[in-house]
């Protein structure tokens, strides 16, 4: 057995140490196997740090955040990075890749959690190295929440793309941008409120997002992504530009913007 | 109508309710006060649902006319929908023709099972069906996780008729009206106004004591909330808090909470501040006002923050 697993075993040992005598059964050595079969997967936590309450406070909407420490990567480029929320009933929540010459591969979502889970985040390294984080969250219910607490609003928005920029974003320095997509990313567990049937899984799929013509962040996205779907992410300007954001549903529909960024002063 | 002496003995029934309870054969009923002739409220528990409090935890009443009686919420299990019909067997042998919920919350429509095999009409908002319908799963689930599976059968109880708007329903010679409000605490909310004693079921549009808990929208209920205070009512029964409070000073305490969570949120937001450090940060100052606070606050300011973040 690895080193790591053991420890995340003893990890979850403790979290449930203090609780009622509930067994953590834990998946995440079959998933590794199944995501990573064959691969050695080093421990990242010198370098990964991921942050999410340990305590979530709505299921269906869970900030999580993972960022990396760049003074400690000791030459390591990060080419992907997978983040699996390992009780979820699709565990994969997504998958970021990276384009050549990304040095800070920070990124921050929001999640559905389903029930009591760790969350791993599986970073590939552009010499085939992987290195893995995790953190323990308790939630539970994530996946069936209703998607929207307001269905008329939902429709209405549907694929609306919105961009948070910091005020102080300037050309010559690397800026943290958030990226919305109103979309309800229904997750084929929730229940159709007109037919009662279970409404079909509908989720942003792809992702994808360029800075003046080049590549900044790609995107796969999964049905463990929380309704609207929310990525924040470094983007680091050579000099303004145009941010093109193009994003497709598994239904195929597609939806394209565009922002000045930094905006024109 | 029922004379006045009649009315003094019911208050002086109600109040000595537990007392006559615990010495009836079999469960007791659930002790209510009278707050107004022909109007009684459980107070609930400011707690999460237990085996203890039976899911009482929401305040619940009943309205009783010349011929008919109106329950205005459940309760939060077969329990004390049952302790709340014994209750009402105390004070009056009329039939509960009407069962009104006031959105789809569990602990507001887990009793109507035992109403609905009376035969009496289970009223909602439009939209109830399909909200309760979409976490039927979850309340299930939360519920047999608490009181095991026995009484699972009868939980979900949806109702059949339906509010779009306002209507009446006539006890006998006593009037409900029932409107229904856009998305608020719920996109399922109801009040109920007794027009004889000028009391307003507010259902969970207010809450006094317990930290109120968004499932819809901050802003549809501050809107709400100036909507409601324009009502001319002698009282409120809140969702929680006490049976009775005085109306409308009983809106300041959740309308001051919302308003600083959406003045603090927005001033995060125009700063460039993530959810999650709204979750660590705002409505803080609030929490030596509310019970249960720590609970719920983040999850409000997180139904606030993605509301609040496409404006």
């Amino acid at each position: 057995m690895h080193a790591f697993i053991r420890g995340i075993l003893a990890a979850a040992a403790l979290v449930f140490a203090g609780t009622a005598a509930q067994a953590y059964d834990d998946p995440w050595p079959d998933l590794q196997a199944a995501l990573f079969p064959g691969k050695a997967v080093e421990s990242g936590d010198a370098f990964i740090h991921i942050t999410a309450p340990e305590r979530a406070y709505d299921a269906a909407v869970v900030p999580i955040s993972v960022d990396f420490d760049l003074a400690k990567m000791q030459g390591i480029v990060v080419k992907a990075m997978t983040v699996v929320v390992d009780k979820n009933p699709a565990p994969v929540a997504a998958v970021f890749h990276y384009p050549d010459g990304t040095t800070n591969p920070s990124i921050g979502t929001r999640i559905r959690v389903n029930e009591y889970t760790n969350i791993h985040a599986v970073v590939e390294a552009t010499d085939g190295r992987l290195f893995l984080a995790a953190v323990f969250v308790k939630a539970a219910g994530g996946c069936s929440a209703p998607a929207s607490k307001s269905v008329a609003d939902a429709a209405e928005h549907l694929g609306d793309l919105k961009l948070k920029v910091p005020q102080e974003a300037s050309a010559d320095k690397p800026t943290r941008l958030e990226l919305l997509i109103h979309h309800p990313n229904f997750t084929g567990m929730q229940m159709d409120q007109v037919t009662r049937n279970y409404v079909p899984a509908d989720f942003v799929q792809n992702v994808t997002i360029t800075h003046d013509g080049k590549p900044v962040l790609s995107i796969e996205g999964n049905i463990s992504l929380s309704e609207n779907p929310a990525f924040d992410f470094w983007l680091e300007p050579k000099s303004q530009g145009v941010l093109r954001v193009n994003a497709e549903d598994s239904n195929g529909r597609k939806f394209e913007r565009v922002w000045m960024v930094p905006a024109a002063s | 109508m029922r004379s006045p002496a009649v009315s003094v003995i019911l208050l002086a029934i109600l109040t000595a309710g537990p007392t006559l309870g615990a010495r009836a054969e079999g469960p007791a009923p659930l002790p209510v006060e009278a707050i107004a002739p022909g109007v009684y409220v459980h107070h609930g528990v400011h707690a999460e649902a237990s085996v203890e409090n039976e899911g009482g935890i929401a305040n619940i009443g009943f309205v009783i006319g010349d011929a008919a009686v109106a329950v205005i919420d459940s309760g939060g299990s077969p329990m004390e929908g049952a302790a709340l019909l014994r209750a009402i067997r105390q004070v009056t042998p009329l039939p509960v023709r009407y069962v009104i919920n006031t959105h789809f919350h569990p602990d507001h429509v887990l009793g109507n099972a035992t109403f609905a095999a009376l035969g009496a009409e289970i009223i909602g908002h439009k939209n109830l069906p399909m909200g309760l319908l979409a976490r039927r799963d979850t309340y299930v689930a939360n519920y047999t996780a608490v009181f095991g599976a026995d009484s699972v059968k009868d939980l979900i109880v949806v109702p059949s008729h339906l509010v779009a708007d306002r209507e009446t329903i006539d006890l006998g010679h006593r009037i409900l009206e029932i409107r229904a409000f856009p998305t608020a605490h719920t996109d399922s909310d109801l009040i109920v106004i007794d027009r004889e004693s000028k009391t307003l079921f507010a259902g969970d549009l207010v809450f006094l004591e317990r930290v109120p808990a968004s499932d819809g929208s901050i802003l549809g209920w501050l809107k709400a909330i100036a909507q409601l205070r324009e009502i001319p009512a002698a009282r409120v029964v809140p969702g929680h808090g006490p049976v009775t409070a005085p109306w409308p000073a009983a809106l300041d305490p959740e309308q001051a909470y919302f308003e600083r969570l959406v003045r603090d949120i927005r001033k995060l937001l125009a700063e460039g501040g993530s959810l999650q450090q709204a979750t660590d940060t705002i409505g803080l100052s609030e929490r030596g006002h509310w019970q249960l606070f720590d609970s719920y606050n983040a999850r409000n300011v997180t139904t606030a923050y993605t509301e609040l973040e496409w404006e």
